[in-house]
């Protein structure tokens, strides 16, 4: 009997995708639930579990082919593989197969690091001149996009590989490369398709630019108060939640403050509605290596300190890890984006459409300020808000972002709701 | 016996028994129908298999009149016997297309003796060898695989006696002083072997100025010259104009291929060799509304299937290379798609052998392709000279020559002219088969001394780093 891999449904308004990876083999043995292969979509990369144990015999849509929901990916038959190594005998034997956490960060090239086949395997499989290739330039065979049958490397797509540098990750493999290819200087550019993730960012951002009046206004907010609040709960916080208390759950709560004020942050426009909205859901904007995603708190508005936190968190590390669920993405109703985290002291963010603000943190710096007719250094940070005019008036913008530099800067207020 | 079966194979040849015979192994019912009284087709009964056993006996022959005495091996007094090589032939050609009938029984394929002709959509009526009508339904599928005829040329009237097909040339009763074979390619090639080992005299004419068009020139050129050297000649650029047979011998009037003057040439037998045709006749095509290509061909998509649904074509029937393994593969691939499935069939993979002395084999893409697709690629070759192997056996012939990606080092092509050519291509077209590069052919340990070294070190070459030249 054979079980279909179904392309599951890939959330609100994304009917497409495209296969970026297979991780099982045809001839693998696969148990139910394991992950089989990777989608990429507008939004996400998400993988497809096992429905079925059994082994794998089929793969109907190929890497890089483009699959719509529900349509089938391959088939699963009863019955084990034949003599498939498992991933546990195999990783001792090769100490080289970085686990996806460990790995060295890969430029956006490479395909998205995930849990494959053991390298050994792969090269095992892929023959002798990709074996040399592979041991003589230090790379990752997992990386590496394959052409040749069943996911094996042809000797040109780890020639391809090395030309690009996608897959160098010494420098000792400019010594060591196949001669006629590492001897150059390198090429001069570059050119990369771009995944459906980059092409979605890109599309979204212009049509923000395109669609909203967007300006942004700024201010700027006090840390000592967060800073020692944080400071004197640190331990007992993170005994009694099991997570650290960071800055975001503060700015969160402070935003719903302000959203609440003026709810014209927290519409959208449709066509020639408002639409206000009476739920909080928050989005966190999180740089991944394949790109930005913005996942969802939802309803942040009845969550308190410790469980904005762990979301936050847990949305984070998924995100990083490329595990996010669709429904994870959609249906922010306002955004909060950190550069201060890459060390940005101000910036413009742009609105992640169809919201009508976002709030951008930044980097704490010990600046001079003049507080009661002394200047004394106190941590500052600028804010920033990005806002739709089309629908949120100047003063409600100002507004909003003075009451959030109120909360930071007055975090009692967050209890009161003033 | 039921009538109804899920796969009804018209066609008992490669194509046609191969596909029944998986049919069979998916579950499926099926019968297979031919109107020869033997399965097989063209290739077990009149074509690959006899001329094979020919070849050899021939070979044999050759060798115990001219190469055994090099070897040390004296024999006084060879003689012919030919009818005992016929009879020989005849048995192997017995035993094969007796296994296939086994091959049949032992899968449950219903084997019918008769001519089929499409009744419709899912039916087939078949005029039985024994006397008597019988029809058919197909559940699923109905699979031409009738494979092909020899091609005639115009004003020459084959009689099988003095102007022979392929199929007479099998079963000549004496060697004839004089073997005229019109065409150039592997049947009169491997035919115009047979009978010069014999000690006929044999002439080659070609209307193209190379023998074996299509082939990669250079293997076409050493194959050319290796032959003469056995004392075949050729005629190339020349076109026969007319053949007429009589008593004590046929007279040709050839004239040159680009026009000019007539002259006469006069054979004892002339062997027709210009090709094949896929047949198509009395199968009641057009009735059923299959649609042929402006070749005669029948039109199928990748999956086999011709323009009426339910009804799919294989083989020499439908475009590509006549080749007995090409049309088993199609057989196995289509049966296997309405089976649940699998990826379609990589033509680039299939070899093409020639079974002359040396043998001649090929896979993938030719010098001369590559070069009109403008593909960037690098050569190498290894001469059977230089090869231990070769030398010892006393037959130092021809070389390899591997054709690989310029940038990707992907094996393109396999071009051997060699001693048992025809064995080592298949490493050649599993190498193919899975993208390798000549590296991985070269980094693959060969046993020593073996011929199968020479395609290593001609991989080694693209490179150029063969180790023993």
């Amino acid at each position: 009997m054979a079980t279909d891999i179904i392309v599951p449904p890939l959330g609100e308004s994304v009917t497409e995708a495209t296969v970026a990876r297979w991780l099982k083999q045809p001839g693998d043995s696969v148990a139910v639930d394991d992950p089989l292969v990777e989608l990429e979509t507008d939004k996400v990369t998400l993988e497809v579990n096992a429905p079925a144990a059994g082994t794998l015999a089929e793969v109907l849509v190929p890497k890089d082919g483009n699959v719509a929901v529900g349509g089938v990916l391959g088939r699963i038959t009863e019955g084990n593989g034949k003599a498939k190594p498992t991933a546990k005998t195999e990783s001792k034997a090769t100490p080289a197969a970085p686990s996806p956490k460990t790995a060295p960060p890969k430029p956006p090239a490479a395909a998205p690091a995930a849990p494959a086949a053991p390298a050994s395997d792969l090269a095992k499989r892929s023959g002798p001149a990709v074996r040399r290739l592979v041991d003589e330039n230090k790379v990752e065979p997992a990386g590496i996009p394959p052409s040749g049958r069943d996911g094996r490397l042809t000797k040109g797509d780890v020639l391809a590989a090395l030309e690009k540098g996608a897959a160098a990750s010494a420098p000792s493999a400019v010594q060591s490369a196949i001669p006629a290819v590492a001897r150059e200087a390198g090429p001069r550019e570059e050119r990369v398709h771009m995944t459906r993730l980059r092409r979605r960012i890109a599309e979204r951002l212009k049509e923000a630019q395109n669609t909203a009046a967007m300006l942004t206004t700024f201010n700027e907010a006090d840390m000592s108060a967060v800073m020692a609040l944080r400071e004197r709960y640190r331990e007992s916080f993170e005994k009694k939640h099991g997570v650290r208390l960071g800055f975001m759950s503060f700015f969160v709560k402070a935003c719903i403050v302000a959203l609440k004020e003026i709810p014209a942050a927290n519409g959208e426009i449709d066509g020639d509605d408002i639409v206000y909205k009476n739920h909080y859901d928050i989005g966190v904007a999180v740089g991944t290596e394949q790109g930005l995603v913005v996942p969802v708190v939802r309803d942040a508005d009845r969550l308190d300190f410790a469980d904005i936190e762990k979301q936050v968190g847990d949305l984070g590390r998924r995100a990083r890890d490329g595990k996010l669920k669709l429904e994870e993405l959609s249906g922010g109703t306002f955004t909060i984006t950190n550069g201060g985290v890459y060390g940005s002291l101000m910036s413009t963010p742009i609105l992640n459409p169809p919201q009508s603000a976002i709030l951008g943190m930044h980097k704490i710096q010990q600046r001079p300020v003049v507080v009661g007719g002394q200047i004394a250094a106190r941590p500052m940070m600028y804010l920033a808000l990005s806002y739709d005019h089309r629908l949120v008036d100047g003063r409600e913008a100002v507004t909003f972002l003075v009451r959030v530099k109120e909360c930071i800067e007055d975090p009692e207020r967050l209890l009161f709701g003033v | 016996m039921a009538d109804a079966f899920d796969v009804i194979v018209i066609g008992a040849g490669p194509g046609g028994y191969v596909a029944a015979i998986r049919a069979a192994q998916l579950g499926m019912s099926v019968a297979c129908i031919d109107k020869r009284d033997a399965p097989g087709g063209t290739c077990l009964n009149i074509g690959c298999i006899p001329s094979k056993a020919l070849l050899q006996s021939s070979e044999h022959f050759a060798a115990a009149q001219h190469e055994l005495a090099a070897h040390g091996v004296k024999i006084a007094g060879v003689t012919l016997d030919l009818k005992a090589m016929l009879a020989r032939k005849d048995k192997v050609v017995a035993d094969n297309t007796r296994g296939v009938e086994f091959l049949f029984r032992k899968n449950k394929v219903e084997y019918v003796k008769g001519a089929a002709r499409l009744a419709g959509r899912d039916r087939v009526a078949i005029t039985l060898n024994a006397g008597g009508k019988r029809e058919l339904n197909a559940k699923k599928a109905i699979v031409l695989a009738t494979g092909s005829d020899s091609a005639g040329l115009p004003g020459i009237a084959v009689d099988e006696q003095r102007i022979v097909t392929s199929t007479g040339a099998l079963a000549l009763a004496a060697v004839p002083a004089h073997l005229v074979v019109i065409g150039g390619g592997y049947i009169g090639l491997e035919m115009g072997s047979v009978w010069r080992r014999l000690g006929a005299e044999v002439t080659v004419v070609e209307f193209l100025d190379r023998v074996t068009p299509g082939m990669d020139g250079e293997l076409s050129a050493a194959l050319q010259r290796s032959l003469e050297r056995q004392g075949l000649k050729f005629r190339l650029g020349t076109k026969v104009v007319e053949a007429k047979a009589s008593k004590d011998g046929v007279a040709l009037a050839l004239e040159p291929a680009k026009g000019g003057a007539r002259e006469n040439l006069k054979a004892d037998v002339v062997l027709v060799a210009v090709g094949r045709v896929p047949y198509t006749a009395d199968l009641g095509l057009k009735e059923a509304g299959v649609a042929l290509d402006d070749k005669g061909r029948i039109k199928v998509d990748k999956r086999f299937a011709t323009n009426v649904p339910g009804i799919y074509a294989i083989g020499d029937a439908i475009a590509g290379a006549m080749l007995a393994h090409k049309a088993s593969e199609e057989g196995v691939v289509l049966v296997e798609t309405l089976a649940g499935g699998r990826p379609p069939l990589d033509y680039d993979a299939i070899p093409a052998v020639i079974y002359t002395w040396p043998e001649v084999a090929s896979v993938g893409r030719t010098e001369e392709q590559l070069k009109q697709a403008g593909t960037p690629y690098k050569t190498g070759k290894f001469p059977f000279t230089a090869n231990p192997r070769a030398r010892a056996n006393g037959f130092t012939e021809g070389f390899v020559k591997i054709l690989a990606d310029a940038k990707t080092d992907r094996v393109l092509g396999v071009h051997i002219i060699g001693p048992d050519a025809g064995t080592m291509i298949g490493e050649a077209a599993l190498a193919m088969e899975f993208a390798a590069s000549a590296e991985d052919i070269a980094r693959t340990v060969h046993a020593h001394p073996t011929l199968e070294e020479a395609v290593k070190e001609a991989a080694l070459a693209v490179d150029g780093h063969a180790i023993h030249i």
